[in-house]
């Protein structure tokens, strides 16, 4: 019981690694530019369909994560340029639709482009198989190897969030931004970097995570009302609660998946455990939001005026 | 505020839709007034998202909720042998008020991003919720096996009828709505709209009308959803997908928010349009999702404003 635990409770860190790599841009995005914007979990989506393609081009799975990193952020630096910074000055209920717009098309490009069969991406063969954790309890080398990655590159936001002079002029900016803009700082060019870079940590998450799971047109609508959950709890425009909050639903959703049942099998029989267990896991991370909401309305890291 | 002309309007689609029964016989197409069926269907909804999106300036993102929970009580109801379709139309709007009532008056909390992206969270939980039901078939949902009756007859099972009695529903509902706008309600709403601080100031506190309004909106859209599952005969957590809110927000700012009459020509557009793509090819949603994000970027003031240039959209006092 206790490994199985510990199993479940490094899958939910996992999961919440790349929930956080999500979140990071998208969070950025909302808090410095008051921006709405649907499409973020297709760029996820579109991230791993790349790496799935150049993968299959190079032959290896190193060349593909190298391909696609760029690709993606070209991707999101064309995006920018075409759609989203004609929207920074709309309002809501625009940027709602035309980025509602741009999910349409992307996913029924990706569906036109790789067909709507989900597609495989192998793993490198250093990565594959287990490694033993605590006596007989192994743990997969990839899943290790993803958390790894993710708290690598949270650790590398941090410092360039605190310790460069783009992440001083972005603080400032999701302080203050006609502040900082009227200082002289070029605000739009700071915007499509901040978006650009967004689009490559949703892109790398959709990347590292196609080996685990299959790739399809839906991968990136699930992600994305995850992340907003996530976004939710931590505040809008903070990375440290953006961290924070994707661990806490990473974990809460997988482990509750697995222990929901049997905790409520304790108090009650079987059957009727397993159901209410089946009801009640999906719905955890959405009360969870709800009780964060209801104790704070900004969340746990979120400035106080929410606008 | 020029109110004559929208009234016209929305009389002349009532008009309109009450002839095309007779109209598909004419042609020979009986599947038209299918279409019309599930284009007054949407229009219900439309008309109640238009009561918190366009009166009450809250974008919700998860409207669609509501209309699945709607379309769940008929199956729920059929279970426990309630077939008629008013006491279902009941059952699915107490559902709804409960729901709308626990998670509107949270998401009231907040503003802005948060509102729309709380919304949308919620609306995921009753989907996931309504997945997990494995007695009401799960991910797949199910069939019904007859349409709901009405004061104990069948008649809504002849398509016609049918057709007849969701327009008298959506007349009814519009009157409803046009009578609330109007009202003080509607005042005190579109006041809290224009500047909360001054409605603050003089003496209104927002959040009890806000928190009603999403109650009765909610209401509102679960009778669509029971009309939406009678309409397909079937009942599935796919109504509810966050997809589907997307939708409801489109069908409403393409007829223009804050009319109610817009709404409903908004809902008769798109479904219409929905139909005419999906007939051309496989992949309608690419040109969809194009002619969207084109209007939303081309258009100085977005979709209402082109509108309001030609000439269709909201006329605001």
């Amino acid at each position: 019981m206790f490994n199985l635990f510990v199993l479940q409770l490094l899958n939910g860190a996992q999961f919440g690694i790349l929930l956080f790599l999500v979140a990071a841009g998208l969070t950025l995005v909302f808090g410095i530019m008051d921006f709405i914007n649907l499409a973020h979990g297709v760029l996820y989506m579109v991230g791993a369909y790349l790496m799935a393609m150049l993968s299959a081009l190079t032959g290896s799975f190193w060349g593909g994560l190298l391909l696609a990193l760029p690709a993606t952020l070209v991707f999101g630096l064309v995006l920018e340029f075409l759609v989203f910074r004609r929207l920074y000055d709309r309002s809501h209920l625009d940027q709602v639709l035309a980025t509602f717009g741009l999910v349409m098309i992307l996913s029924e490009g990706v569906k036109i482009i790789w067909g709507a069969a989900p597609l495989s991406v192998s793993m490198p063969d250093v990565l594959s198989g287990s490694i033993p954790l605590l006596g007989p309890l192994r743990y997969p080398v990839y899943r290790l190897a993803v958390i790894a990655a993710g708290l690598a590159s949270a650790v590398g936001l941090w410092a360039l969030i605190n310790h460069t002079r783009a992440g001083m002029l972005l603080r400032a900016g999701a302080s203050n931004r006609a502040m900082v803009s009227a200082l002289g700082v070029d605000i739009s060019r700071l915007f499509m970097l901040v978006f650009a870079f967004g689009a490559m940590l949703a892109g790398f998450a959709g990347a590292i995570v196609a080996p685990i799971l299959s790739v399809d047109p839906g991968m990136g609508e699930s992600i994305l009302i995850l992340t907003f959950v996530v976004i939710v709890i931590g505040g809008v425009g903070s990375i440290r609660g953006a961290f924070l909050a994707a661990l806490l639903v990473g974990v809460v959703d997988t482990v509750g998946r697995t222990f929901g049942p049997i905790l409520l099998r304790m108090v009650m029989e079987p059957a009727a455990a397993a159901q209410l267990g089946r009801t009640l896991a999906p719905m955890l991370v959405y009360l969870l939001m709800a009780a964060v909401l209801f104790y704070s309305p900004t969340g746990l890291f979120g400035r106080k005026a929410a606008r | 505020m020029n109110l004559r002309p929208r009234l016209i309007a929305a009389l002349a689609i009532f008009v309109g839709m009450a002839l095309v029964p007779p109209v598909a016989a004419a042609l020979g197409d009986p599947f038209l007034t299918v279409i019309a069926s599930r284009m007054l269907v949407f229009a219900i909804a439309a008309l109640s998202l238009d009561l918190i999106l366009g009166y009450g300036a809250m974008v919700s993102f998860g409207h669609a909720a509501y209309v699945g929970v709607g379309a769940y009580a008929v199956a729920i109801g059929a279970r426990f042998g309630v077939t008629d379709l008013l006491a279902q139309m009941a059952l699915g709007a107490l559902m709804s008020a409960a729901f709308a009532l626990v998670t509107g008056a949270i998401s009231l909390r907040t503003r802005g991003v948060y509102f729309i992206m709380i919304t949308l969270a919620f609306a995921q939980m009753a989907f996931f919720f309504f997945v997990s039901q494995s007695s009401l078939g799960g991910d797949d949902g199910v069939a019904l096996t007859a349409r709901s009756t009405l004061l104990s007859t069948d008649v809504l099972e002849s398509d016609i009828a049918f057709f007849y009695t969701i327009l008298a529903v959506l007349v009814l509902c519009y009157g409803g709505l046009y009578r609330l706008t109007n009202a003080r309600f509607g005042r005190v709403l579109t006041g809290t709209r224009e500047n909360p601080l001054r409605m603050q100031a003089i003496g209104y506190r927002p959040f009890p009308y806000q928190l009603t309004a999403y109650v009765i909106a909610a209401c509102i859209a679960s009778v669509a959803g029971v009309l939406l599952a009678n309409q397909t005969e079937y009942v599935s957590p796919a109504y509810m997908a966050w997809s589907r809110s997307g939708e409801l927000i489109v069908m409403l700012v393409l007829g223009g928010i804050g009319t109610l009459t817009g709404a409903m020509a908004g809902a008769l557009i798109t479904v219409g349009l929905e139909h005419t793509f999906a007939a051309w090819s496989e992949h309608w949603r690419l040109g969809f999702g194009l002619l969207l994000v084109l209007v939303v970027l081309f258009s100085p003031d977005g979709i209402t404003g082109l509108l309001k240039r030609l000439g269709v959209g909201p006329r605001h006092d």
